[in-house]
């Protein structure tokens, strides 16, 4: 197997940058939450609004698990590589803060639902392997409201158990990663995973959450919490190695401690310098039984999707398409299926390029996904060109202005009169100018080279852009 | 006492009413402080609706332990932190209850947080045993089977976590049953030791007290623990044990065993005997670290069980907030008492880093091995037989102020529980004028010997007829 050559990377670089990622995904696809049945669908919806006895933690009440939660969590471990236990089972980790209704978060411990996996990422220089050390199943605390925003200057909070019982799924990573870039390549890489597999939503809010672990040459580590997106992880991250870096220089000394992010500012600062000796308490819970899971995981290996680096091998071999072409097309779920889409009717390896090269940049440009460009609206585009109708410089004005206004290419071509001139209108535009500029003729015939340019400009003037540059410069030079 | 039979047959001859408002009258005048919660206007209001009920327990009233949560009734675990808490849902017992047309007239008292063997620890006050005031009800559901001796109610739901419905079915002369782990839902049942506890019917003899059991056992989806499947145990009342065989623990009449109990429960042993059963001695070797293991995984799973009683969102509050670290700790601090927190303590203590194998993991290794206890002696028995409770009800504060001896009173009822069998309590003697309990145990999920053994028993004494003077 290509996975299995891959080696470890020696334990640190020379820059000896070590970053451990734990990321609480909400399996938010589900119809309800993990312990009870109250629905998911709160994003709209006022506070406390989707609750019940169970996942308000009320005196008597008993949670139940959800099986699809557990189903989903095996299919992410086996995404991920892991190894799924024969058992799984629940534990309590016992701690008092306002956003537990219960006094204790229900989570697991030993016997997590998946173990041992890995991802393969782009890292600084080829692909690296980044450990997962497991994947454990938990509910999601409510959501803390601090009137007026900050948790300093807050009169009073309010608390939201709609979140409340939210099932998570953590994943947490060896220290495997190097760098800002890594880290977010990685994230990337498990958000796109996730897609693939249709278990999590990730343009909603919350739905991937990240704690960070760093540590510079095996120093003492710093945790920075909550990080809501890959792009602050990157930022937050950065920041971390510089402000280590910058301490160690000065002859400081690292401590272990919790840092938050201020993502509004780009800056991490000082939770709990000296961190708070947790004893959680874990202990089994035996409201929930152990879970026999070992029969599950057969039968959810044969629906598991073809993920993201299957796809990509796939695409370069029946599309012959590039490496790098392949990657972009899988790097996000939707653009692999349009792509394919659009593959089916017309030159594949045309279509990669107009799709990877050109309507990404531009959907990104306006900040769109690629439901703002129809499919078939792509496919007319690859046949214009094809059938060399209009010129690569129309066809990025014709993305542009159906993004911007709207209609289809045959539409925007007719409109803008974007049609590829034909060969007698260009040679009439030739013969026109060429008798009508005898002063750069001669220019030309006594050397000067740049006079062709100036007679090119003239004919596109007169065939209004829709000439083929190339062919117009030859036709000059034979004529002259 | 007063029996289903008459009651249904009091309503056929008036009304439901007046049957529920007599009750309700009995209990606000009851001398023994039963009662926490009197329901009085739903009581009434749910008797009117019985009327033409087809459901097997008609407008009968029915008394509830008062950790059993019931829709907009006052439900407290006898805690002050709980006081004014309503629940906005019923407890699966409570549903099942009312589907069988029951009538649910108040909560009763009990140890706070189940809590203890004497219901001397409840925030509002002890309850008296009918038979005699000077002496305690037994707990932790003492008022559940005090109320049912006084003829206050013909039925009663306590909770068994330790014994906390066999040592008051004891010490009140009623019948009393902590079914097998996962026979009755426990949603709605305020966790104090979730892996043991169970809830569990009393009433004034095994007929009643298996029709009770009938109604509220069965599956609930919402209780991952709880079986699949119905049975219908009133088949079990049967009066005949020809070819049963007892087995009797000798480990159950050990040191401290009061004697009338010791010779009350042999001689019943003997009754059966004549009546067709065969008896021989069995071994139970670990019995003698069943209190240590019990307790340890009790206070354990009961530190994190309530946890959740904070005052922020229902029971007590006080006026004025602070931080929430110290608000929380000022309301605990009010708000439980004594015995709750001597538990809470240790539990946290039992399951904190560095404690967790020396205490909690061994308790756990000992249950199996009580569990493999029951195994064994139930292998060539079809029920064992022990006294309930090694001595009969105990003075008001004579045990309080000593908690370690008033957890060996419990050394007869927690194997039981860890191993999750099956258990009833039925008078079999006096002494001193205050009942004896003798303690029928079975094989997992065959309530229906225990059932049978029970009935037979009662049928073949006078001792269910008898009922305290109360007046």
């Amino acid at each position: 197997m290509r996975e299995e050559s891959l080696k470890l990377r020696p334990y640190l670089d020379e820059v000896g940058v070590m970053i451990g990622l734990e990321i609480h995904v909400q399996l938010n696809k589900l119809n309800t939450k993990i312990f009870c049945g109250c629905p998911l669908d709160y994003h709209d919806d006022g506070p406390n609004t989707h609750t019940c006895p169970v996942c308000l933690g009320l005196p008597g009440s008993l949670p139940v698990i959800n099986r699809k939660s557990v189903e989903y969590s095996i299919k992410v471990g086996l995404a991920l590589n892991c190894s799924i236990e024969e058992h799984t089972q629940f534990y309590r980790k016992n701690y008092y803060y306002p956003d537990l209704p219960k006094g204790f978060q229900i989570t697991q411990y030993d016997y997590p639902i998946a173990s041992s996996g890995y991802i393969n990422i782009e890292g600084e220089d080829g692909e690296v392997r980044v450990r997962i050390n497991r994947a454990h199943m938990e509910e999601d605390p409510g959501r803390l409201v601090h009137e007026g925003g900050s948790i300093e200057r807050s009169k009073y909070t309010l608390i939201d158990y709609n979140r409340s019982g939210v099932a998570l799924l953590e994943i947490v990573t060896e220290p495997d990663i190097r760098s800002p870039k890594e880290a977010r390549r990685f994230l990337d890489k498990l958000r796109n995973i996730l897609e693939y597999l249709d278990v999590v939503d990730t343009t909603l809010e919350g739905s991937m959450r990240v704690d960070a672990n760093i540590s510079l040459s095996g120093g003492s580590r710093s945790e920075v919490k909550n990080i809501s997106s890959h792009k602050g992880a990157e930022r937050a991250l950065l920041f971390e190695i510089v402000r280590q870096k910058n301490l160690l220089r000065r002859g400081g000394k690292v401590v272990q401690e919790t840092r938050h992010f201020d993502e509004a500012r780009g800056v991490t600062v000082s939770l709990r310098t000296k961190e708070e000796a947790h004893d959680y308490r874990y202990f089994p819970e035996a409201d929930l039984v152990s879970l026999r899971v070992a029969d599950w995981a057969p039968g959810i290996a044969k629906t598991l999707p073809e993920l993201p680096d299957a796809r990509r091998e796939r695409f370069v071999s029946q599309y012959d398409i590039t490496d790098d072409h392949a990657k972009s097309l899988t790097s996000e779920k939707k653009v692999a299926d349009f792509y394919e889409q659009v593959a089916a009717e017309v030159d594949s390896k045309l279509a990669a390029v107009w799709i990877a090269d050109v309507l990404k940049g531009e959907l990104n440009y306006r900040d769109l996904g690629i439901d703002a460009f129809a499919s078939a609206n792509m496919v007319q585009m690859v046949k214009l060109l094809a059938g060399d109708k209009i010129t690569e410089q129309s066809g990025v004005e014709v993305i542009r202005t159906i993004l911007d206004e709207g209609g289809t290419p045959d539409e925007v071509v007719a409109a803008k009169g974007l049609l590829k001139a034909g060969g007698d209108l260009v040679t009439a535009a030739v013969e026109e100018v060429i008798s009508e500029n005898p002063g750069a003729v001669a220019d030309y015939q006594n050397g000067k080279q740049e006079a062709v340019n100036f007679l090119m400009g003239q004919v596109m003037k007169k065939t209004k852009g829709r000439a083929d540059a190339k062919e117009v410069r030859k036709m000059i030079i034979q004529r002259v | 006492m007063i029996t289903v039979s008459q009651t249904l047959a009091t309503i056929q001859d008036s009304s439901a009413e007046e049957v529920v408002s007599q009750c309700i009258d009995r209990i606000e005048t009851s001398k023994f402080n039963t009662f926490i919660t009197v329901a009085k206007e739903s009581a009434l209001e749910a008797a009117k609706k019985a009327e033409g009920h087809t459901g097997p327990l008609a407008g009968v009233p029915i008394a509830i332990k008062d950790n059993i949560s019931t829709k907009g009734i006052q439900t407290t675990c006898a805690s002050r932190i709980l006081g004014g808490y309503i629940p906005p849902y019923d407890a699966h017992v409570i549903e099942r209850l009312k589907e069988a047309g029951a009538v649910i007239v108040g909560k009763v008292n009990m140890d706070e947080f189940a809590m203890g063997t004497s219901t001397e620890t409840s925030h509002y006050g002890p309850t008296l045993n009918p038979w005699n005031t000077e002496t305690v009800p037994g707990g932790s559901s003492g008022a559940s089977a005090a109320t049912v001796a006084a003829g206050e109610v013909p039925l009663a739901l306590g909770s068994d976590t330790g014994g906390s419905v066999r040592c008051p079915a004891s010490f009140c002369g009623v019948v009393g049953l902590k079914p097998t782990y996962g026979v009755i839902s426990r949603y709605g049942l305020i966790s104090y030791a979730n892996s043991l506890e169970q809830i569990g019917p009393i009433a004034s003899n095994v007929a009643d007290m298996t029709l009770l059991f009938n109604v509220i056992a069965g599956h609930d989806p919402r209780d991952s623990t709880s079986v699949p499947g119905e049975k219908e145990y009133t088949k079990a009342l049967v009066d005949d044990v020809k070819g049963l065989t007892i087995g009797v623990p000798k480990e159950y009449f050990g040191e401290g065993i009061d004697q009338a109990v010791e010779k009350s429960v042999w001689d019943g042993v003997h009754r059966l005997e004549d009546l067709g059963a065969s008896w021989q001695e069995v071994e139970m070797p670990h019995t003698k670290y069943a209190l240590a293991a019990y307790y340890v995984i009790a206070m354990s799973e009961a530190s994190s069980n309530l946890a959740r009683f904070d005052g922020m969102r229902y029971g007590l509050r006080l006026e004025k907030d602070h931080d929430w670290h110290t608000t929380y700790s000022e309301i605990r601090a009010l708000g439980f008492g004594e015995e709750v927190k001597r538990r809470i303590l240790l539990g946290t203590y039992a399951l904190s880093a560095g404690y967790m194998d020396k205490y909690y993991l061994k308790a756990l290794k000992v249950r199996t091995l009580i569990k493999q206890d029951f195994e064994r002696a139930l292998k060539s028995t079809d029920v064992l037989i022990a006294p309930t409770m090694p001595t009969p009800a105990f003075k008001l504060g004579e045990k309080i102020s000593d908690p370690l001896t008033l957890y060996m009173a419990d050394v007869n009822t927690v194997p039981v529980n860890l191993s999750g069998v099956p258990s009833i309590s039925l008078p079999c003697g006096f002494s001193n004028g205050l009942p004896i309990g003798l303690q029928i145990m079975g094989k997992h999920f065959d309530e229906e010997t225990i059932i049978r053994t029970a009935y037979t028993f009662e049928q073949n004494t006078e001792l269910h007829t008898k009922a305290p003077e109360v007046v």
